[in-house]
């Protein structure tokens, strides 16, 4: 007979445990001073000024909310589309998807410009625009979520997990055409304007989502030392080599679209071959780091079975996705807006050149400590609620596991737990 | 004795001449001021789309060397640089302009376009940024949250955003840090019956005006006439945003 899974709460009591903790906490902290020092002094101490108006706290937040959409992937293929192996690892990818889009919009707050007029925010709305219908898909997103943990947790309600599951999937489908649209519908900037955005991001959120839920994963597992089998580090590995590999397709047809154009030849160079920093982020930062070395990593058989090389592959598709998301969000404003096209034009106000941006300490600052506290409200959700199974070897998870390949299979999945 | 006489009659005449002059003219001037208020705007009373306050720039007459109009929107708006010129707002600029294929040089000056149908009012989350009837476009400082998505759907590069605390504010017009600002045509201004800042100071130069200021939508108003008889452009008129302002000479 088949063994149950038990989900259980880690002990959290470790010195490891509370020294991580009191790591991320630092992390929030400076987050939270940088933030207050930029708010105090207004924004002229970052890097971003009348030209390049989002910065890095924007790379950041976008990166986190898109992830934050992706990982709840795990969740939706076990609910929506019944694959049974990703059943035990829904509740956490639930927890995840929640705390990256909590981080992701502290740092959106955290920057505006009067954060102090949030309920104003929330208080008035036109629903023409993207922004706003955001509001409303983020804040529905954690409510969903919510609701959706809340089935899979109680054991009684168990059975409405999957229309909640389904539901969460559509929505979030939504919200990453939602935050691909920010960009997408903006239909004075070159780099942007371009409908092709919101299923890019879509599948940036799968890829970079599914990245972060990996390397939590792993992590938790072996912080806690409780077994993980190579079924599901297997079947993570592959399905992120999947991810990447549309990632890329989708940002090739983009480009190509792009530079079918000859309005957009400038734009287009200017990201792609220019003496910036964004066409090196472009090429060496996403394609050859974040995509092709990991889609390698998720592909070749050499790494097979191995726990350390998926949070390796996730940890280069992580620097990748950042690293796209500033060509993109920097790069994009960077670009000088064609205000009179056939002239030449320039002025006191930078028009018709290239925008600079350094960015500040306090930024990277804000967005690290926004990432610092999703991943902290990650470690305190497993240790209140029991997001986890016990353990999560191929025995109990692998709905092909076989009497035979037992012997073979159980010290191996105990180291890599380990790795 | 007559001689006396008549001196004082003369006195008496000239001093109820005098009188009677300036009579006349306390009991006229609160006419003429009410005749001038009643070509303004009554200040409790809504305006109407039946205007449409629009600027039609001559760039052939706009000196290169010549930033009056940009010295007298700073004035007027209290627009005060910190030496960041990155970061410090402008509401008006003057563009140099070089055609790539002629070589054929000019300049203009450039700003808030109030378009008829503005993109930085449809990305506003809060509706802070508004366009009123009368087609000018404005940011509401009291629900701007600053998030500066205004300024990345813009075309125009019309917006700043304010980076640090303004002191020495007009007080007429309203700015703080954290939210973002552009060309308010000059508002309080035309609520007044009056033109905007950068018209006037241009019609003073030696070249102006090459800023008219006038009403789109009144047929006998002098833009609405040169609109109707000379040649006349919109800056990206592809986007169909229907700018208020037009430009001759580009």
């Amino acid at each position: 007979m088949k063994e149950l899974l038990h989900y259980r709460e880690i002990p959290g009591n470790s010195p490891g445990y509370y020294a991580v903790l009191a790591m991320l906490g630092l992390l929030i902290a400076l987050g939270l001073g940088a933030a207050y020092y930029m708010e105090h002094q207004g924004h002229h101490v970052t890097g971003m000024n009348n030209q390049i108006v989002w910065g890095m706290p924007h790379v950041f937040a976008v990166f986190l909310i898109v992830a934050a959409s992706g990982a709840l992937n795990v969740a939706s293929i076990s609910s929506v589309f019944n694959k049974k192996l990703y059943k035990p690892l829904a509740p956490l990818s639930g927890l995840v998807a929640v705390a990256l889009l909590i981080g992701g919009l502290c740092i959106l707050v955290l920057d505006l410009g009067r954060p102090d007029r949030l309920i104003v925010a929330m208080t008035y709305y036109n629903f023409k625009s993207i922004f706003a219908w955001n509001i409303f898909l983020y804040t529905g997103f954690i409510a969903i979520v919510a609701v959706y943990l809340w089935m899979m947790l109680e054991r009684r309600f168990n059975k409405l997990s999957k229309p909640a599951g389904f539901f969460a999937f559509v929505w979030r489908l939504i919200l990453t055409t939602g935050t691909g649209s920010i960009f997408g519908f903006l239909v004075a900037r070159q780099a942007y304007d371009a409908a092709i955005l919101a299923p890019v991001f879509i599948l940036m959120s799968f890829s970079f989502g599914l990245a972060v839920f990996n390397i939590l994963l792993i992590g938790i597992y072996s912080g806690t030392r409780r077994p993980l089998g190579d079924a599901v580090v297997e079947r993570l590995r592959k399905l992120q080599g999947v991810f990447i590999a549309t990632v890329l397709f989708f940002v090739t047809i983009f480009h190509l679209t792009s530079l079918y154009a000859t309005e957009r030849h400038g734009v287009m160079k200017f990201i792609l071959d220019g003496d910036n920093v964004y066409s090196g982020l472009f090429w060496l930062g996403f394609v050859l780091i974040g995509s092709l070395i990991p889609l390698l990593i998720c592909l070749l058989n050499g790494f097979k079975n191995s726990a350390r090389w998926l949070v390796t592959a996730s940890l280069m598709v992580i620097a990748g996705g950042m690293a796209h998301m500033y060509v993109i969000i920097i790069g994009g404003q960077a670009y000088p807006l064609d205000m009179f096209p056939g002239y030449e034009f320039s002025s006191s106000f930078f028009d018709g050149v290239v925008g600079t941006y350094t960015p500040s300490i306090y930024e990277i600052g804000l967005g690290i400590g926004g990432a610092a506290f999703a991943i902290a409200i990650v470690l305190a959700g497993i240790k209140i609620l029991r997001f986890l199974p016990l353990s999560l070897a191929n025995s109990l998870v692998d709905p092909h596991y076989s009497a035979e390949a037992k012997e073979a299979d159980k010290p191996v999945a105990g180291k890599q737990a380990r790795a | 004795m007559s001689q006396q006489e008549n001196k004082i009659d003369e006195y008496r005449r000239r001093f109820l001449g005098k009188g009677a002059a300036l009579v006349g003219a306390a009991a006229l001037a609160p006419g003429v001021i009410l005749h001038t208020i009643a070509h303004a705007k009554p200040a409790d009373e809504a305006v109407t789309s039946k205007v449409r306050w629009g600027f039609l720039i001559d760039a052939n007459k706009c000196a290169e060397n010549c930033d009056a109009c940009v010295r007298a929107c700073d004035e007027e708006n209290g627009i005060t640089k910190f030496g960041r010129p990155q970061t410090d707002a402008q509401w008006i600029r003057k563009i140099t302009l070089r055609n790539k294929q002629t070589n054929h040089s000019i300049t203009l000056p450039m700003m808030c376009q109030h378009c008829e149908h503005p993109p930085c009012v449809d990305v506003c989350p809060t509706g802070a940024s508004f366009k009123r009837a009368d087609g000018i476009v404005l940011v509401d400082k009291h629900i701007c949250i600053g998030c500066r998505y205004c300024m990345m759907a813009c075309p125009y590069k019309a917006r700043s955003f304010i980076h640090e605390t303004v002191t020495g504010q007009a007080p007429d017009v309203p700015r703080g840090k954290g939210t973002v600002e552009s060309c308010t045509l000059c508002v309080h201004r035309v609520d007044r019956g009056e033109t905007p800042a950068c018209a006037e100071a241009c019609a003073k130069t030696q070249e102006g005006p090459a800023i008219l200021f006038g009403d789109l939508n009144d047929p006998n108003s002098k833009i609405a006439k040169r609109l109707a008889s000379e040649p006349s452009s919109a800056v990206r008129a592809d986007f169909r945003l229907d700018p208020g302002v037009r430009y001759q000479g580009i």
